[in-house]
């Protein structure tokens, strides 16, 4: 097994054991990266000056016997989260040479840990998309298929994963931009409970949704960066001021006794048959865990795109009126007076998913529009969040796919924007509710192709998907199998 | 022309008068925090250009608010001292809008739920009280400046200085209660002062932390539907606020006079000109699509905090005046005068507990205290060399008869000069009062037997010498007798 093959807590034990140095990983993922990004193009920054003099400073701390959980191991950021004199683009020509004079909570705590940052992860423009296409550093390809998208938008996150040029990676979820292309990607991801982690230094796509969540090797892993980067963060107001439990030490407490829902409105006509069969799988292996399966309610999903649509894009048109070329990034070239500097900067600046997306936030929020869209919208929301906390009083999590088909071809849905919008019917729920999903990997297609189950928790109950995904990962081999890459 | 028409909108007379005037105020007060609004930055007024500034109130990608709590009291402050209720659950939304000064793209404000809400302030304008409205006070943060540097250096760009980006603002909008600039300026310097008093804007007009809007129309007398307004923006004095409400109320009445429309616009003010010239109309009016900021929770205020800060709010100067009045004995116009500053009130009572006698105190304070400030650059009450404990020492010693009140204002100006104690200057300067009887009818002897015409005078009737008397023996006595003494003896003399 190569160093880029481990996972972070079997490369924290060789660490440990100083069988292995920091600056070796670093160096082997290096290589990695060099030797097959090319062909996945999950890295828009790769930092090797960098990583490798915070190596050399893990391989001294660790010397000098201190060593947490992340110490000297080789990680890639989301070019979404805001890093300190490394260029942070957001996949946008407006922040091509952004480089920020800051890091951001989430990256600060990894970086106290002593993580070494390799690099940062294409995406979606400004976290918009479903399938990565629309970076403007280009498509990233899914290890699994390279015809295939990664799915979006963390999708050079979950790609690394795959592509095992990064033992683990951090992204955001917004309406499922973690869990959906760590389904595709076949890979554990969680979008934790809205507060749970600080969105300081994280750039913003829509406030009220977006929430940073590890993408993994394994659910042991996820348990150990998401303890890494939650709690409480006086930078931020929305995060929650609760005590963050230690997710690696409930672990083995999952599966027996546990009231598992299975929401009807997800088990529906059309549901690929191989996503499908993987779901009765993975139903079967909880009853036969001891689990106790139940039909549940969630009446108002079928309103949860449209409502996300219009909260997520009023409020990303808002978000997104600071890259104006006045301070930073991208400005256009001869322009005559201000009003030509906005539109000019902004037209080059900007792709068309995020010019569209502003276009329907400004319309929902326009006067005359506002309380027919907006505010509709944030009273639905407030129904979706009411059906889960009802299915909660019923059962512990619910089980449900993560999305209607496994990964599609890149340019497939490129022309159908709404068809692109529905391939997120599964996760979007989850944020409009604020609470917590996890994706694990549960099975491939016929053509092989990764399938992803998604388990829902409350909210703040992160501990419980970790340990009832873990039950299901040490009965299953699916997060062992690698990429053709 | 304009002449004629202003004595039309002006004319106490209601049979020459064509039109009402109807005024609506906004103004922006900066709070007195020592942080941002929003991030730690210092709000430090003149320091080198963006060098207060963070990612926070740079709008840098990431970066959120946190909001600094005592913006939330002063504005409880506000409330309570113009009679507003205070909302419990506040709410702050975003104003969405392009200005190169606005480094988010959208100011944080309030919107639907501001945090103060019906309010009153009474003012008084020629002799009557009048109740003026308070609509909503609500905080928000300013924007930074356009500076349009120095052409050599930066070409013909302008710059953008984000200092002030972030600071705190509470923006206290009127009711369209005010009939005349008259009444404007009497709510304006109402709402100047209680702002001051309460310790939460420093009140610098100059400075911008103080701004004004207007927003003035004109009806006919004796209609009740408002005219179409006009608001003019960001007047930094109250000068330049009463010319550019006089100017406008001649514009509009001539336009109406002349059977035209007003157009609902924004204007400003011109100081050189004393006139208002468009600055937008209303078909450029922006919508601001304005949404809950989904980065801030909402501030939920609790009962027990309302009344923790009313408990704590400053006497303000009306209840002050009315105490001076009723309980100190002072005449209206004292009480009025010492009320007006909370610095000079603090000075007038912190002398009064140290030598009560409240109108001698408020004739030095008003009379000597005031001169020497005001000669000696307008300086502040709070740095007077000449602190309460000193004044009131010297008022002790007039009292005692230590000395006279002629001497107290000669040791008033050196005790200014040099900040020593009364007694001290007194006894370096030998101007001990002489009241020995002896040493006085000496004097007093040889000026009687110096002038003996006068004395004759006196006796045959012509009183008016006596004056001349005293006067002779205080400058034989270097004005250090005893007044009360010399006549005293003179009298005796003069009678035997
Ligand atoms: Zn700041």
């Amino acid at each position: 097994m190569e160093i880029f093959d481990l996972t972070i807590h079997e490369l924290h034990d060789k660490l440990k054991a100083k069988e292995v140095s920091s600056v070796e990983a670093t160096r082997a993922m290096l290589d990695r990266i060099e030797a097959v990004d090319g062909q996945v193009n999950a890295y828009i920054t790769v930092t090797p000056e960098q990583a490798l003099v915070e190596a050399e400073a893990a391989d001294r701390r660790i010397a000098a016997g201190d060593i947490a959980p992340l110490t000297g191991i080789p990680m890639g950021l989301k070019d979404i989260f805001i890093t300190k004199g490394i260029r942070t683009t957001c996949g946008s020509r407006i922040l091509e040479n952004f480089v920020p004079p800051y890091d951001g909570t989430a990256v600060a705590k990894l970086k106290e840990q002593g993580a070494v940052i390799v690099g940062k992860l294409n995406q979606d423009e400004f976290a918009m998309g479903s399938s990565n296409e629309s970076s403007y550093f280009g498509p990233v390809k899914n290890p699994w298929n390279l015809e295939c998208t990664p799915g979006g938008s963390s999708g050079g996150s979950a790609a690394a994963i795959a592509a095992r040029t990064a033992t683990a990676t951090l992204g955001t979820d917004t309406g499922g931009s973690i869990r959906q292309p760590a389904s595709h990607c076949s890979c554990v991801g969680v979008k934790p409970t809205y507060g749970r982690v600080s969105r300081y230094g994280v750039i913003a796509y829509a406030s009220s949704l977006d929430q940073v969540g590890p993408l993994t090797r394994d659910v042991t892993d996820a348990a150990l960066l998401l303890g890494a980067v939650a709690g409480y963060d006086p930078k931020d107001s929305t995060s929650v001021n609760t005590p963050v439990p230690d997710y690696l030490a409930g672990l083995k407490s999952g599966g027996k006794g546990l009231k598992i829902g299975l929401p009807k409105q997800y088990f529906i006509e059309g549901l690929d048959p191989d996503v499908k069969r993987a779901m009765d799988e993975a139903i079967a292996l909880y009853k036969s865990l001891g689990a106790e399966l139940r039909e549940v309610s969630l009446p108002h999903t079928e309103y949860a795109v449209a409502t996300y649509y219009l909260i997520a894009t009023a409020e990303a048109s808002s978000n997104l009126a600071r890259y104006d070329g006045v301070r930073f990034g991208h400005r256009a070239d001869e322009i005559r007076g201000l009003k030509e500097m906005y539109a000019k900067t902004r037209a080059e600046g900007f792709g068309s998913e995020v010019k569209r997306r502003i276009m329907l936030g400004t319309y929902a929020l326009s006067s005359g529009y506002y309380d027919a869209y907006y505010v509709k919208a944030q009273k639905v929301r407030t129904l979706i969040m009411q059906d889960f906390l009802n299915a909660f009083n019923e059962v512990d999590v619910l089980l449900t796919p993560i999305a209607p088909t496994p990964p599609f071809k890149i340019g497939e849905k490129l022309a159908d924007p709404l068809q692109m919008y529905l391939s997120d019917i599964f996760t979007i729920p989850v944020n409009l509710a604020g609470t917590c999903g996890i994706s694990i990997p549960a099975g491939f297609s016929a053509a092989g192709l990764p399938i992803g189950l998604q388990l829902i928790g409350k909210p703040f109950g992160e501990a419980t998907i970790l340990s009832t995904a873990y039950a299901f990962e040490q009965e299953t081999q699916w997060h062992l199998k690698k990429a053709p890459l | 022309m304009l002449g004629a028409l202003c004595v039309h909108a002006f004319a106490l007379d209601g049979a020459t008068m064509k039109y009402q005037v109807v005024i609506g105020l906004e103004v922006h007060t900066q709070l007195t925090t020592n942080t941002k609004i929003f991030c730690g930055c210092s709000t430090k007024f003149g320091s080198e250009p963006n060098s207060q500034t963070c990612p926070v109130c740079l709008g840098f990608p990431g970066a959120l608010p946190v909001l600094n709590r005592q913006v939330v009291e002063y504005a409880i402050r506000a409330g309570l001292a113009t009679n507003c209720s205070i909302t419990q659950r506040n709410v702050f939304a975003r104003k969405n809008y392009f200005y190169p000064d606005l480094p988010k793209g959208y100011q944080i404000s309030q919107f639907d739920l501001p945090i103060c809400q019906h309010g009153h302030l009474d003012i008084e304008v020629e002799g009557e009280t009048k109740r003026i409205g308070i609509t909503r006070i609500h905080m928000e943060e300013d924007a930074g400046k356009l500076v349009h540097a120095d052409i050599s250096e930066v070409g013909d760009d302008s710059c953008v200085d984000l200092n002030r980006a972030c600071t705190p603002l509470l923006e206290i909008v009127s009711e369209p209660d005010m009939r005349s600039p008259d009444e404007a300026i009497a709510y304006l310097k109402k709402l100047h002062q209680i702002v001051m008093y309460l310790g939460i804007c420093d009140g610098n007009l100059e400075e911008g932390s103080f701004r004004c809007d207007a927003n003035v129309s004109l009806m006919p007398v004796g209609s009740t539907v408002f005219g179409t307004r006009a608001e003019l923006k960001n007047i930094n004095s109250f000068k330049f606020i009463k010319q550019a409400i006089e100017y406008e109320i001649e514009r509009q009445a001539e336009i109406l006079d002349d059977g035209g429309k007003v157009i609902q616009e924004t204007r400003l003010f011109d100081p050189n000109t004393g006139t208002t010239r468009s600055m937008r109309g209303k078909e450029e009016a922006h919508d601001y699509r304005y949404f809950p900021d989904p980065d801030l929770v909402p501030v939920l205020i609790a009962d027990q905090w309302i009344e923790d800060v009313r408990a704590e709010l400053p006497e303000l100067p009306e209840a002050k005046r009315a105490r001076y009045v009723a309980e100190l004995g002072l005449p209206e116009y004292d009480a009025e005068v010492l009320a007006s500053s909370r610095e000079l009130a603090q000075y007038y009572e912190e002398t009064v507990a140290l030598f009560p006698q409240a109108k001698i105190v408020s004739n030095w304070v008003m009379g000597e205290v005031a001169r020497a400030l005001n000669d000696d650059n307008n300086r502040s009450i709070t740095d007077c060399p000449v602190t309460p404990a000193l004044l009131a020492d010297l008022l002790k010693l007039m009292e005692k008869g230590t000395i006279s009140g002629k001497i107290a204002k000669t040791v008033f100006d050196e005790m200014y000069k040099t900040g020593k104690a009364p007694e001290k200057i007194v006894e370096e300067k030998g101007l001990v009062q002489v009241s020995d009887t002896g040493a006085i009818e000496a004097m007093v002897d040889e000026v009687l037997n110096n002038n003996p015409g006068q004395v004759e005078q006196y006796r045959g009737g012509k009183e008016t010498v006596f004056g001349f008397f005293v006067g002779q023996v205080m400058r034989a006595s270097k004005g250090k007798a005893n007044p009360a003494v010399v006549n005293e003896l003179l009298l005796k003399k003069l009678k035997a």
